[in-house]
């Protein structure tokens, strides 16, 4: 079939949004309507071209990459144009294409201040040309270009659209509005460190000429892993990498951006923010990191995993001290991540398809709380979550949805949230071969009681918010509940929670087979 | 009997000359109300210069020399007159109607631009010191005069008076420094010196000759400790001056910079490599922690050129250190990549002012507050611009920053791994001041009590807009754009 050859369906997934851009960009601006569905379709679309691909994937051969092209491109830096997917990459790609429709028919009528949907539906599907094309992208270069392309539209998102409120910034002597203060503390922390694996990358490039031809195509770069991970210099070209990604993921002690750009992002930025944005980092961990420096990846990995740990602890403390419901989420998120870090850093199979179904069930399940979270301000005007109890009197689908959603946040078993944290402790017993076995087990534990920190907060938070009696100040108030638009958003996501919480194998049948290729070619190379 | 002309290599000098006459003619001939015909000739005899251009670049004959060595056309040549041209034919297209609301000395002004961009043509082929130092010259002399070029404003005659004076001392210390490099190896021609200077690269006379050349073109692209006259010039000058300066006038300094240490003194590299590696360095931080303080936007675009050229000196330092001839070559190319991608991205920027200047009527960065909501045209313009300044993909300026990361990381020495460093943390910090201006202009609500100018819009203002926006994007996205610029070039370093 032509759409399927010569990476035609993926440059279409990651370009198409782009042309929607272009088209949203065109309509004039008071036909609002007629934007919205060009954004809409053109979403659509892109969901429907990666149903495609999930079902005309190849499971048997799910560490081979398919779809793909390797098209000239700067040839006189010997980049290419080189995409595919595989198991590993493939849930990502179905993520993003499927939260960016969710997101779009959430934004319906959610417009918040100052409203000009047309510019915020251009800002979505940047964000997703970005998105889709990290995931596909097997190029560093390519790879860089997206990975920076997303930043962008999430600044414009949160600078423009953001949280209004007056924020002292003790450090600087310094009151300014949030949404400044967080946009630009996101653009620079992210900018930090991609700039330090832009450096990485191009150390990769220059010591690849000794064992063959000087590129940047990834698999390739992974065929050199043994030359590459004996070179004097690999120690650092990991650590510009690990600075690069762990900014993005974020890990501990790198994730301050995090609770301000989320607290401030508007819902649906909030939203993509948490459910795609934080995956490109764990994303470039499995893809780009490991396999290339498999040895200094086995150096790094104790580190990895304490600071994954102190992510998870940190983290549920963390959430513990908020007020704020968005800003607690926010936070929940720094410990989520740090289950997927840990399962990355165990570099083992039940670790790394922990990671990957642990990045799934987060974005689907954290997107969903940030949705929950941005509609209940959207009628309360108010995130302060001492103020809000009664919910679930007041709207009792809206507190429905926010109870089942927060318990699988918490990693009840049989929804979502359980697998990745389950097999991360689970990968963390016991490490790959070579790894400090004690100091995992360790982590394990400690792991363990992070799980049920994260049970406490967000019990704590259900209690605060959702039960109770309704504060007093909003007797009279009539709120409506739940309304067409969120249930159209949020309906696929609740039945994704508890489809893969029952068969997780929608994910693990797509990773496994990838994941045991990876993790032997990482062995192997070690040796 | 006399030398031999080649009239076809020399075509875009006589296309110029001749534009200059018509133009002086022009102003004499014509009467006040049709003056604006002086920079209509302008514009066309830019058009004409580049076809020689052109036809020379793509006609792929190999090199052209005259006058025993000492003029040659080669793609390097090429590359930098057709950059000094289209930033010259930019630079008209933005004057037009800034010089025209002045309402006088249109023709002289034309005039003496076009003086200017011809020092920089003739600069490009020169291949001794003479000619090289009277091109330089020809490319500053008509500048302090248009500097200067609103006389009732104090601030632009403190602008001439600087730009002079430092202009001056510049090109002393640069002659004095060649006037050594001829008693030492009793020649002009650069591969004369190149061949007699083997055995002097440790002789102190030798190598305070370099120093002295090298310090003089420092003045010349404003690099750290050499930039003092740059920000109140730029500030004073008329922007489209400024424009001129900050892009081609800089560009004219990194070409004497380029042949000299390339090609004049590749073997003295242990004098030249220390001392770029320490400028390239102090030029980036100092130029960017100076620049996020500026509350002034051609401040802030001055600042930000000089951290600008503290990128372009990067590669330098590689070439100093590095003993691989490829990766010599790679950082020649790296630095006219740069500057190529560099004239566009900051042309634009300073259009982009010009333009929005008529509206918030203020230099002020926090008078441009709200531009996107009541002319999210410019302010579209000044994203891109602005943030291409940035290096953030997919704008051409990112491609910029990987070819100079690229050089960096591939000297393959410690030293120029920690200037990689250096850099990048460097763009991370300029980040900050061009989004300042980006926050401004889309953030930030619209200041009280302003009120909107409400200018004509000049078409050939936008015209230059959408020349240097689609050369942005272009090359931004399609990157061998540019890399044809460093690819091309690389050749007179890797031939010898």
């Amino acid at each position: 079939m032509e759409l399927l050859d010569n990476g035609t369906v993926l440059s279409l997934i990651t370009f198409l949004p782009l042309v929607g851009a272009l088209v949203v960009g065109l309509i004039p601006r008071a036909q609002e309507e007629a934007y919205k569905w060009a954004a809409l379709i053109t979403a659509l679309v892109v969901g429907v071209l990666s149903v495609v691909v999930v079902f005309v994937f190849d499971y048997g051969d799910s560490a081979r990459f398919q779809f793909g092209a390797d098209l000239s491109w700067i040839e006189s830096i010997g980049s290419s144009f080189h995409i595919g997917v595989d198991g590993i990459s493939l849930p990502m790609l179905v993520l993003s294409a499927v939260i960016t429709i969710l997101a779009i028919i959430y934004s319906w009528d959610h417009w918040e201040e100052p409203r000009n949907p047309k510019a915020f539906l251009i800002l979505m599907l940047l964000l997703e040309t970005g998105m889709n094309g990290t995931f596909v992208a097997l190029d560093l270069i390519l790879f860089f270009i997206f990975f920076e392309l997303v930043l962008l539209p999430m600044y414009f998102m949160i600078g423009i659209w953001g949280d209004k409120t007056p924020r002292t910034i003790a450090m600087f002597n310094l009151t300014t509005e949030t949404r400044l203060y967080a946009s630009i503390k996101f653009f620079l922390f992210t900018l930090f460190g991609s700039a330090f694996m832009l450096l990485s990358f191009l150390g990769l490039y220059f010591s690849s000429g000794d064992a063959g031809a000087r590129t940047f195509d990834i698999p390739k770069l992974i065929e050199m892993a043994p030359h590459l991970s004996a070179l004097p210099i690999a120690g650092w070209l990991f650590a510009g990498m690990f600075l690069g990604f762990a900014v993005k993921v974020p890990m501990w002690p790198f994730h301050t951006w995090l609770p301000d750009a989320h607290t401030a992002a508007p819902t649906v930025g909030s939203v993509l923010l948490a459910a795609i944005l934080l995956k490109l980092g764990s994303y470039g961990f499995i893809r780009i990191a490991l396999p290339i420096l498999p040895e200094q990846a086995m150096q790094w990995a104790p580190t990895i995993a304490i600071l994954a740990v102190i992510g998870i602890i940190y983290g549920s403390l963390a959430c513990l001290a908020q007020t704020d419901m968005k800003r607690l989420i926010a936070f929940s998120s720094v410990g989520h991540m740090g289950f997927v870090m840990l399962g990355i850093s165990t570099m083992t199979e039940a670790g790394i398809n922990a990671a990957i179904i642990g990045m799934v069930a987060h974005g689907v399940i954290t997107g969903m709380l940030f949705f929950v979270a941005g509609s209940m301000h959207h009628r309360y005007h108010t995130r302060d979550m001492a103020r809000l109890g009664g919910n679930a009197t007041m709207m009792p689908k809206m507190g429905f949805i926010l109870g089942f959603i927060a318990m699988a946040s918490l990693g009840l078993p049989g929804l979502a949230g359980f697998w990745g944290e389950f097999m991360a402790l689970l990968g963390a017993f016991r490490p790959a071969a070579g790894l400090p076995v004690g100091l995992f087990q360790a982590a394990m534990v400690t792991g363990a009681v992070g799980t049920i920190l994260t049970a406490g907060y967000l019990l704590w938070m259900l209690q605060k918010v959702n039960l109770g009696e309704p504060n007093e100040e909003w007797s009279g108030h009539e709120f409506h509940d739940v309304d067409k638009f969120e249930m159209a958003a949020w309906v696929p996501l609740l039945l994704a929670t508890v489809a893969i919480g029952v068969y997780p194998k929608l994910v693990l049948g797509s990773t496994n087979g990838a994941v045991k290729e990876l993790v032997s070619t990482i062995l192997e190379n070690l040796a | 009997m006399g030398p031999t002309l080649d009239y076809l290599a020399l075509a875009p000098e006589l296309a110029l000359v001749a534009t200059l006459m018509a133009v002086l003619t022009a102003d004499i001939v014509l009467p006040h109300a049709q003056k604006y015909w002086t920079a209509v000739l302008s514009v066309l005899g830019l058009t004409v210069t580049a076809l020689p251009i052109l036809f020379l670049l793509l006609s792929d004959e190999g090199t052209r020399t005259m006058l025993d060595g000492s003029y040659v056309v080669d793609d390097f040549a090429l590359i930098l007159k057709g950059l000094f041209v289209a930033a010259g034919y930019i630079v008209v297209l933005m004057s037009v109607s800034y010089i025209e609301s002045d309402r006088y000395y249109q023709g002289e002004y034309y005039f003496l631009l076009l003086a200017s961009i011809l020092g920089s043509v003739v600069m490009a082929s020169a291949r001794d010191l003479i000619l090289l130092f009277v091109g330089l010259e020809l490319v500053s002399g008509p500048l302090f005069l248009l500097a200067g070029w609103r006389k009732g404003d104090v601030k632009s005659n403190e602008a001439s008076l600087k730009f002079y004076l430092l202009g001056v001392l510049s090109a002393a210390i640069l002659l004095y420094g060649m006037s050594f490099l001829y008693g030492l190896t009793g020649t002009v021609d650069f591969n004369g010196i190149r061949e007699a200077s083997a055995g002097l690269s440790h002789t102190p006379a030798f190598i305070m000759a370099v120093l002295f050349v090298m310090v003089g073109f420092a003045f010349k692209i404003s690099a750290v400790p050499f930039h003092f006259w740059a920000p109140d010039t730029y500030e004073g000058a008329p922007t489209p001056v400024t424009a001129y300066m900050s892009v081609s006038s800089k560009a004219a300094g990194f070409v004497g910079m380029l042949i000299v240490t390339y090609v004049a003194f590749p073997g003295a590299s242990n004098i030249w490599g220390p001392a770029l590696w320490i400028m390239a360095a102090l030029t980036m931080t100092v130029g960017n922690l100076t620049a996020l303080r500026q509350t002034n936007i051609v401040r802030l675009l001055a600042y930000s050129s000089i951290a600008q050229a503290g990128f372009m000196l990067v590669p330098f330092a590689v070439a100093g250190v590095s003993s691989d001839p490829a990766a010599v070559a790679g950082a020649f190319g790296a630095t006219v990549t740069y500057i190529a991608i560099y004239t566009f991205m900051n042309l634009g920027a300073f259009a982009v002012v010009i333009a929005g200047a008529r509206y918030t009527r203020s230099g002020d960065i926090d008078k441009w507050a709200g531009l996107a909501s009541y002319q999210p045209g410019v302010a579209l313009f000044g994203l891109i611009f602005f943030l291409s300044l940035a290096g953030i993909p997919p704008l051409a300026g990112w491609y910029a920053k990987l070819v100079m990361f690229s050089a960096a990381i591939g000297g393959g020495s410690v030293w120029t791994a920690v200037l990689a460093v250096i850099a990048a943390v460097n763009a991370v910090i300029a980040f900050y001041y061009y989004a300042r201006v980006v926050k401004a202009m889309w953030f930030d609500p619209v200041p009280d009590g302003h009120v909107a100018g409400k200018p004509e819009q000049s078409r050939s203002l936008q015209l230059a807009l959408v020349i240097t926006m689609v050369f942005v994007i272009g090359a931004g996205i399609y990157p061998p754009i540019s890399a044809y610029f460093g690819d091309t070039v690389a050749s007179i370093v890797g031939g010898g």
